[in-house]
């Protein structure tokens, strides 16, 4: 994991990243949305977006789409600059808040994408009978998206997103309006664009998808990144508890190679453990001559780790 | 000018799905319908009267006009309808985050958006003016000496109108720029009218103070040419035993010295065509 430190990442362009800004900032007359916001997105992961309401979250994505315009800072979208069209050939995205034309129907409404996104008209029925199938649509595709439920126009959302097939996919609160099972189908369609090897870039407040799905995470506050890496980088590793008797400050000294140790009564924690290590740690301590009554893994959520983050500490 | 092409047709397709088209339709015949009842009630009161012909025909030629005015008025409010949530309403609704995600040019979306929009208002314009001409003919015998040119300049009112509230709703919510392009439409057209007026007593502060409204919102300038086709001709008024005032200008306001000159007819097309590129660079740097 790598926290953020005051200096931007080196002014070069990332050619190779999905998404690269350096110093990317934005402000509404006195509020400041965007304060440097340096993130590097790699190419085929799903990146998770994650930041408190406010954060600025929604601003990059539209800095990024060219919906909006940067005060100073620079970025770059599959390797062209920001506000390039031709990169946005190849981009889907899912607004948080959007409509579609009321009066067409999902098959138009796709079709009109297709068209905007420069398709073969060729491919147009395999690419919009495509979308309405993996969006679970495929019996509502001549209705009317004006008689669409909300839950049913985000999945259209997602449906135009996967248009394409784009290289990234932007996906902005894509489970706001969806049931369990719309949310189970979202995951699977995130699943399947990182196994084509599109990159996917997800804003999400909900934590525990973010956990199940992201390969990659940053946390924005105040419109900066705070801390961005892997979710074991940023979760920095396990850490595992032991009810164990017949243990001194001595005896314990050489358990440090598993982590950071604390001894209270018969509580031990070692902090930073690898899970496989944790059967070998059981191994040493009653090769030290302890009883072990309890084992107890004390994995950070990733909730607890975004609180800390932002400066709101977890319940208790 | 695909971008263009794309955003017209979607913007003509909605017209049809949400029934705007037959709604206009309609009203044209209810409109056609009653205003003909209308003439035709007034020629049978004349007729049954001893009204000569070329008297009836110049009485007609008046009312004529005054449905044109109320027609003009409409077709105005119509325009603005149309143009003040033609992008601010996409923008509200959210509609124009999934269009401008996509390469869309926002020249294209500008731009599409005014051609579907000027089809719809002139092909309005054009088939409700010549049916009022038509029925009016079929009805009383009179045709105005320039219909054609009437109904085009007509729908060139509207295109004003038009342009004026879609360049507003670049910046401004639906409401506020239809509030704007309503008053100061409105505005235009009482200077226009004291203009007139102080041409009638020779005022001339007043008719500089008109010229130059006229510049800036050049609505009036087609209603001026479209009063000049519909008048009667002086060789028609004097077959009706009336010379003089009608024919130069200074029997009524409301009536027209001539057909706007080219100079101001060429600033109004001119106009339109500036205000269409303003709304666009004021588009280009609008943040969704």
């Amino acid at each position: 994991m790598s926290e953020r430190s005051s200096e931007g990442p080196p002014g070069v362009p990332g050619t190779d990243a999905a998404i690269r800004t350096v110093g990317l900032s934005k402000r509404y007359g006195h509020t400041i949305a965007l304060d440097g916001l340096d993130l590097e997105v790699p190419r085929g992961e799903v990146f998770g977006f994650l930041g408190p309401n406010g954060a600025g979250k929604t601003t990059a994505v539209k800095l990024l789409l060219g919906l909006a315009y940067p005060a100073s800072g620079q970025g770059w979208l599959l390797g062209a600059p920001l506000g390039d069209r031709r990169a946005r050939l190849h981009v889907g995205y899912l607004p948080e808040l959007f409509r579609y034309q009321p009066w067409l129907t999902a098959r138009e409404v796709l079709g009109l994408h297709c068209r905007l996104a420069a398709l073969d008209r060729a491919r147009w029925a395999e690419a919009v009978d495509s979308a309405l199938a993996a969006v679970g649509l495929a019996d509502r595709g001549d209705d009317r998206v004006g008689g669409f439920s909300k839950g049913m126009q985000q999945r259209l959302g997602l449906g135009v997103a996967l248009l394409g097939p784009p290289d990234l996919v932007i996906l902005d609160e894509p489970t706001s309006a969806l049931d369990p099972v719309g949310r189970q189908d979202v995951r699977r369609i995130i699943r399947e664009l990182r196994d084509r090897g599109t990159t996917v870039f997800l804003n999400s407040h909900l934590l525990t998808e973010v956990e199940r799905v992201c390969d990659r995470v940053a946390v924005v506050d105040h419109g900066r990144v705070v801390a961005t890496g892997t979710l074991p980088e940023l979760l920095g590793g396990s850490t595992v508890a032991l009810r164990a008797t017949g243990l001194s400050a001595d005896t314990i000294a050489g358990l440090g190679r598993f982590g950071r140790v604390r001894l209270d009564g018969d509580r031990l924690e070692v902090e930073g453990i690898a899970p496989d290590e944790v059967p070998d740690l059981v191994a040493e301590v009653v090769r030290l001559g302890a009883r072990v009554h309890a084992v107890e893994p004390l994995q950070q959520t990733l909730e607890d780790r975004f609180l800390a983050l932002v400066g709101r500490e977890p319940a208790a | 000018m695909s971008d263009i092409l794309v955003v017209a047709g979607l913007t003509l397709r909605e017209a049809v799905r949400r029934r705007l088209a037959w709604a206009l339709l309609f009203l044209t015949v209810l409109v056609v319908v009653v205003t003909g009842w209308g003439f035709d009630r007034f020629v049978q009161l004349a007729r049954s009267d001893g009204v000569a012909e070329t008297q009836l025909r110049l009485g007609v030629s008046q009312l004529l006009i005054m449905v044109a005015f109320m027609f003009s008025f409409v077709l105005a409010m119509i325009a603005v309808v149309f143009g003040a949530p033609s992008v601010a309403g996409d923008v509200e609704s959210g509609v124009s985050l999934a269009l401008l995600a996509r390469p869309l040019r926002r020249s294209g979306l500008v731009v599409g958006k005014w051609l579907g929009l000027m089809v719809i208002v002139i092909a309005y314009a054009v088939l409700s003016g010549s049916m009022e001409i038509a029925a009016c003919a079929w009805i009383t015998g009179w045709v105005p000496p320039q219909p054609v040119t009437a109904v085009l300049y007509l729908a060139g009112e509207g295109a004003v109108l038009l342009t004026f509230a879609l360049a507003l709703s670049t910046r401004l919510s639906m409401i506020t720029g239809g509030a704007i392009a309503v008053v100061l439409f409105g505005l235009a057209w009482v200077i226009g009218l004291l203009g007139r007026f102080a041409a009638l007593f020779g005022v001339e502060s007043l008719q500089q103070a008109a010229a130059v409204s006229q510049r800036l919102l050049p609505s009036d300038t087609f209603w001026i040419g479209a009063t000049a086709s519909l008048e009667p001709t002086s060789s028609q008024l004097a077959q009706a035993g009336i010379a003089g005032p009608i024919a130069t200008g200074r029997f009524s306001p409301f009536e027209v010295a001539g057909p706007p000159a080219p100079a101001e007819l060429g600033w109004a097309l001119a106009w339109i065509a500036l205000v269409l590129l303003l709304a666009v660079l004021l588009f280009e740097r609008r943040e969704i």
